[in-house]
């Protein structure tokens, strides 16, 4: 069985995030990015399944500018087999990156796709759902526990109030949430082997998918500023207060 | 406790920009395929693997310490899970041979490495540090049975390596060595003596470790050409590679140390254990030296490491410590807006990013002085290497501690409070200015081996590189001032080195006087000289330069004009001679 992982390069979540100057969009200049968060837990996952022989291939695919193949490098180096890069220096929206994901599952026939569940620049959280409808596959969100035999995957979800479990059919869909495994760091002859694997790069045109923005951007701004807090000297007075701002 | 970041920016700027190490590894035979690109991404994992798993247990570590139960050591808890990692991930092999499974990468991937290593956790970074030290002399000096027998295991980090050298009247005068080997029936030797300051002499993280040890023979001439190297393994190694009987290698004591303290420096009994001869009988301290240029490289690295820790925290605290109000304004502020706060971090910074320089610059001629096809550039890396070695030893530890009490400093009277990890910095910075070596040796080999070094022709074409870059500093409207403030030095630097080498002044008691100012002068000087290439490559970058490598311009100027200065009155120091020192009787001290 093959495993699908889309993996996405972000700003780093230690990184300092800034506005450009002219609110089209975070200044990613000079800023420190690396593989999602999230979509390291999915590659994480897929590789323990590899390793516990569940499993034959990891395949990572990005959709990008051709930088984003660092994502994939880091994907390759924590033991996925492959890559493949869709290039495009569009800003592409998670609609048009789960066309793209369908047609490359259709391509490579995965029992199983495992995205993060969200990527920690927009924090979307739809590309899972969406790729899950095209391809009218069953799928199953926020997991924090994979196990996969050979005609299906059984996975326990974060869900509020609780774990809940199911029990999907293959061919499937699997988004991960952050407890459901530690990655490893990447060993080193690993790092270097990862600079040998294969990367194919790909064009959104090869699928047939028109990767053009439904969506109309119309400014990005950094949070406002919070106003100073006043001290209130009794609780009747915290009452009056929070009264006549509406609050109560 | 504060965090770390490794400083990768940096590192790929030295590789990329200003060495071009692409340019040199794809010539020399065995590094062809190292890509800058290939060695950014190891540094950036191990950059990862420095910050989150030996930076946590750094000041635990400290604290614990390690400690001696029943003849058996353990060190702090944490250690031997984080050494399990390193080993997993394959990092204690990085720059060794892959005919014995290590990863075949250069020394300048390597010694980045070990900056992450001495900046996150000094006391482990010397576990993989001096099994490499133990394994190359090993690859170099021992018979192929030795080598096929120990070197895969030393290479896996499975086994690690310890240096059996100094005795209590043995320290910087090896030729007192009183530990001895005498011959048995196989082949092998009896090795009998005590040794101290041994570092990772014994350990609980790793089921062997290899002692290399000096010891006499017999029949033995006295002095240093009479002392042997020999192998003596804590446990005993079968045929077949599994582990045999405890050899009778013991732990007498830890030492009771300032700083380090999570890596146990021991006192060792080699109680009649057995052990097998290293390289020829009586060679011994050849067989050491052939090591040492690299292990002292690794020495100065630890000053670097250690200063861009401590940089790294006073930073960040004096950004975000309100305090004090500057002049004219109305409300206290942070006191990075203060000068003498921020001449305190840039005096940490200009070393920490020229010593960096320096660093690869030297990596790389090491790797050239080993691969390189020509004899000549083998040759001319060889020389080049020599000389630098006491300086990057000396220079980067005396310039590293004293950064480390600045970056203390800034933090006033929090710097002096274990909790915030800079006094922890101070402690550890003390000992590489002591061990491999003390700076004072380092100093005078320096001006007495190194400077007379093939006819001086190492020094010449140090400083023949170091005019050729003024020459095009003066070209450059941007770096005008720091080609001319390092003109005057280079020009102090050369009236002295004449004066040290040539005529009635190069007299052992003129240039002992004269050594740790002449090595202090002469690593100001290389520093300039690093710091004025630095600002013509970002010149010559111009927009495409980042934000980080845009302020060196200014870190240039800083450095040449408030730290440089300081290479002119060593001169003149210098210049004193002898006679202060030596005016008064030795009993009227």
């Amino acid at each position: 069985m093959k495993i699908l992982v889309p993996v996405k390069l972000v700003i780093d979540s230690n990184a300092k995030a800034r506005v450009k100057p002219d609110q089209s969009g975070v200044d990613l200049a000079n800023v420190k990015l690396s593989i999602n968060p999230f979509d390291e837990i999915s590659v994480e996952e897929a590789v323990r399944l590899k390793e516990a022989g569940k499993v034959s291939e990891v395949v990572a695919v990005t959709i990008g500018v051709a930088k984003a193949q660092d994502a994939l490098r880091a994907a390759l180096a924590i033991g996925a087999d492959r890559g493949i890069l869709i290039q495009t220096d569009e800003m592409v929206e998670p609609l048009a990156i789960a066309k793209l994901l369908a047609k490359v599952a259709e391509a490579e026939q995965p029992g199983v796709v495992i995205l993060g569940k969200q990527a920690i620049d927009d924090d979307s959280n739809q590309t899972g759902q969406m790729l899950g409808a095209l391809l009218g596959w069953p799928q199953a969100t926020f997991a924090s526990k994979v196990d996969l035999s050979a005609e299906a995957v059984e996975v326990t979800r974060e869900v509020d109030g609780g774990h809940q479990t199911l029990k999907l059919t293959l061919p499937a869909i699997v988004t991960t949430d952050l407890r459901l495994n530690e990655p490893r760091y990447p060993s080193l002859p690993n790092i270097m082997k990862a600079k040998k694997k294969p990367i194919e790069t790909k064009a959104p045109a090869d699928y047939g998918v028109d990767v053009t923005p439904r969506l109309k951007l119309l400014k990005v701004g950094e949070p406002p500023a919070r106003s100073a807090g006043i001290k209130v000297k009794t609780a009747g007075e915290l009452v009056e207060k929070l009264k006549s701002a509406g609050a109560l | 406790m504060p965090d770390y970041t490794a400083p990768l920016d940096d590192m790929t700027f030295l590789l990329q920009d200003v060495f071009d190490v692409e340019k040199t590894f794809a010539v020399l035979p065995g590094y062809e395929e190292v890509s800058a690109e290939l060695a950014a991404s190891v540094l950036e994992e191990a950059g990862r693997f420095c910050a989150g798993v030996l930076r946590p247990i750094n000041q635990s570590g400290d604290e614990e310490g390690s400690r001696l139960d029943n003849g058996v050591v353990h060190t702090p808890k944490g250690f031997k899970e984080a050494y399990k990692a390193f080993v997993d991930g394959g990092w204690s092999g990085l720059s060794s041979p892959t005919e014995y499974g290590g990863q075949g990468l250069p020394r300048t991937v390597q010694i980045l490495v070990d900056e992450m290593l001495s900046a996150s956790n000094l006391s482990f970074g010397l576990f993989p540090g001096l099994s490499r030290g133990a394994a190359e002399a090993i690859e170099a000096h021992a018979s192929q049975a030795l080598k096929d027998q120990y070197l895969p295991k030393m290479v896996a980090g499975a086994w690690t390596g310890a240096m059996g050298l100094t005795e209590g009247t043995a320290g910087s005068d090896l030729s007192l060595v009183k530990a001895t080997a005498k011959p048995r029936d196989d082949g092998s030797y009896t090795v009998t003596g005590s040794k101290i300051f041994i570092s990772s002499g014994d350990h609980d993280m790793a089921e062997n470790v290899i002692h290399l040890v000096l010891a006499r023979l017999p029949d033995a001439p006295p002095g240093t050409k009479g002392i042997s190297l020999f192998l003596c393994p804590k446990y005993l190694v079968n045929d077949d590679g599994s582990l045999g009987a405890r050899n009778a290698v013991n732990v007498g004591s830890l030492e009771h140390k300032m700083g380090i303290h999570a890596q146990p420096t021991c006192v060792m009994n080699y109680d009649d254990c057995q052990g097998w001869l290293v390289g020829e009988a009586n060679r011994g301290l050849n067989a050491m030296f052939t090591m040492m240029n690299a292990e002292r490289l690794f020495v100065g690295v630890q000053g670097l490491g250690l200063a861009d820790a401590s940089y790294q925290t006073a930073a960040n605290y004096a950004k975000e410590r309100k305090q004090g109000r500057a002049p004219g304004a109305k409300e206290s502020g942070m006191i990075i807006a203060h000068p003498d706060v921020r001449k305190m971090l840039l005096t940490m910074l200009s070393f920490t990013e020229a010593a960096r320089a320096l660093t690869v610059f030297a990596a790389l001629e090491m790797d050239k002085e080993t691969a390189h096809p020509d004899p000549e550039v083998r040759k001319r890396a060889a020389g080049l290497v020599a000389l630098l070695t006491p300086v990057i030893k000396a220079g980067f530890t005396d310039f590293g501690f004293e950064a480390t009490v600045l970056g203390q400093q800034v933090l006033g009277g929090h710097g002096y409070i274990r909790e915030w990890g800079q006094e922890q910095f101070v402690r550890d910075a003390r000992i590489a200015m002591i061990y491999e070596g003390t700076n004072g040796i380092q100093a005078q080999d320096l001006v007495v081996r190194k400077l007379g070094l093939d006819g001086g022709a190492p020094v010449r074409t140090f400083l023949a590189m170091v005019t050729e870059t003024i020459a095009e500093g003066r070209q450059v409207a941007a770096a005008r001032d720091t080609a001319a403030a390092l003109d005057e030095a280079l020009e102090a630097l050369e009236s002295v080195t004449t004066r040290l080498t040539t005529g009635t002044n190069a007299d052992p008691l003129e240039q002992n006087a004269a050594a740790t100012d002449y090595l202090r002068m002469f690593a100001l000087v290389t520093f300039g000289w690093l710091w004025l290439r630095m600002t013509l490559v970002v010149v010559a970058k111009g927009d495409a330069a980042t934000p980080h490598e845009k302020r060196k311009i200014e870190i240039a100027r800083f450095f040449s004009s408030r730290i440089l200065p300081q290479s002119l009155s060593l001169g003149s120091q210098i210049c004193s001679g002898s006679a202060p020192l030596m005016a008064i009787a030795s009993e009227a001290f």
